[in-house]
């Protein structure tokens, strides 16, 4: 079974096993706007918990992507590098940005559930 | 200070636009739709821009006046046409560019159009600069907005009969509900349209026959889009004190006229300038790939030599990639030079290139 939670720094985390797939919300992409450039980690790298691990660019601003778990990069999307605006279309499944061997798996307790999430984000949207 | 809101906020409301602060006005940046597709809209149909935060400076006179706006303009003023608009600057004494501009001639003086930034303190250089001789009026009774695209020549003289006559960068008076508007044919997109000056009271009512006629609202962010794409200036990031319009490679706007008599402000340093060349010059710079070079990031050539800096940087939606401009030595400004931009710590290739980036003929008008 698997297991979605979410970040303060609008990212989404699915874990199956000890396999994280790694995200941004739809909350996020709303406040970005058109999302036309994403830069992902490299595969095989390591990622340490609120660490940067992305970018992605509006045509106003760029913004960090945050890695909400630690892990080893397995693989990344690269559907999203070549045409960003798949982001604001599906963010939530098939725009995932990252997918991580999970190094801690307690590092998952201190994030949100889904209806924590959304009262979080509405309060954060002023 | 309380950021001020323009005559047609209540509209911008009701079309769910995000604000942002723009020069101390609430100004939208977007509406629902977002920048890519009112980008597209402005450049396939017709889209409408506020602009009611800039300055509308009328100066009245007569042939005195355009003997001192001579001194202060580096504009054939004498030959400018009942009508016809220019495109100049208000430069210091030594060429800095404190504000771009649009001038036209109308029949009791001249109507400037000023960047909101800049409107109060250009008044206050003007007025110092004119002796207080004659009337200048920044009027903030009239709105402003463009309408900018292929579909607006035939949208707008749908509401405003006969407008499809006018040449580019020329206006002229009509009427809307009997009250006078100011019609030119420009704007700053790249594409055929128009700008329009009107009572406060009317831009609204003017707006929404517009939208009702296939115009759709287009906000902030898609302008700096779609000005970029054209290759045009923004004053603030591509233009300031330290930029005189030669460096700006925006020689084609000084009057040769003028230049030969030399009896402007900042002559000395433009005709030193176009005698001997610059040390830094503006050119376009097309990043290879997808990655957005934006404004400060840093210029290297080949050799990991810094030569220069981004001035604006964004995604151009109709090129389909990253578009921007900066000021680089002039040794390295030849077309099609390999750079290397700085982006969060990693060089990324590009190239000089000539602008536009988007290229669209601009209607002459019917006559």
């Amino acid at each position: 079974m698997s297991e979605v939670k979410y970040s303060k720094e609008h990212e989404w985390i699915k874990l199956e096993g000890d396999i994280a797939t790694i995200g941004i919300t739809k909350h996020a992409t709303e406040m970005l706007g058109d999302i036309v450039f994403a830069e992902l980690p490299e595969k095989g790298s390591s990622v340490e918990k609120d660490g940067t691990a992305g970018v992605v660019e509006s045509t106003k601003a760029a913004s960090d992507v945050y890695t909400p778990v630690s892990g080893e990069v397995l693989d990344t999307n690269q559907e999203i590098v070549d045409d960003p605006s798949k982001i604001n279309q599906d963010p939530e499944n098939n725009a995932w940005f990252f997918k991580l061997k999970i190094k801690d798996k307690s590092e998952m307790d201190s994030l949100m559930n889904k209806e924590d999430y959304d009262k979080f984000a509405k309060e954060s949207n002023s | 200070m309380e950021t001020k809101k323009t005559s047609l906020y209540k509209l911008h409301q009701d079309f769910n636009a995000k604000f942002v602060e723009f020069a101390g006005y609430q100004m939208p940046i977007q509406y629902s739709e977002g920048i890519v597709e009112e980008h597209k809209f402005t450049r396939n149909h017709s889209g409408i821009f506020d602009v009611s935060h800039m300055g509308q400076l009328f100066i009245y006179g007569g042939d005195e006046l355009i003997i001192d706006l001579e001194k202060i303009f580096p504009l054939d003023l004498k030959n400018l046409k009942l009508n016809h608009s220019k495109y100049s600057f208000l430069m210091d004494k030594d060429a800095g560019i404190q504000d771009d501009l649009i001038i036209t001639k109308i029949n009791e003086g001249f109507l400037i159009i000023l960047n909101a930034a800049c409107k109060d303190n250009d008044f206050k250089i003007l007025k110092e600069l004119l002796n207080e001789k004659y009337k200048m009026v920044l009027d903030e009774n009239r709105s402003l907005i463009a309408i900018q695209g292929p579909k607006s020549s035939q949208i707008l003289n749908d509401v405003i009969d006969r407008v499809k006559d006018l040449n580019f960068m020329s206006g002229n008076w009509y009427l809307f509900y009997n009250q006078k508007i100011y019609i030119t044919r420009s704007g700053y997109t790249g594409e055929d349209g128009f700008e329009i000056s009107i009572p406060n009271n009317l831009v609204d009512k003017l707006t929404r026959e517009l939208i009702d006629k296939g115009s759709k609202l287009v906000g902030l962010g898609a302008r700096d889009t779609l000005r970029l794409e054209a290759g045009l200036c923004l004053y603030g990031h591509d233009l300031d004190k330290d930029k005189t319009p030669v460096e700006a490679n925006l020689k084609w706007a000084i009057s040769k006229e003028r230049i030969s008599k030399g009896d402007f402000i900042g002559s000395d340093t433009i005709i030193k300038q176009l005698n001997n060349g610059v040390t830094k010059i503006r050119v376009g710079i097309k990043p290879e790939g997808r990655v957005i070079a934006r404004e400060k990031t840093k210029i290297f050539n080949q050799s990991d030599v810094h030569i220069g800096e981004i001035t604006s940087g964004t995604f151009g939606p109709s090129v389909n990639g990253p578009v921007a401009m900066g000021y680089v030595e002039n040794k390295f400004s030849e077309k099609n030079t390999k750079v290397f931009l700085e982006v969060r710590g990693k060089k990324h290739i590009g190239s000089i290139c000539s602008l536009p980036f988007y290229k669209k003929s601009y209607v002459k008008g019917s006559n």
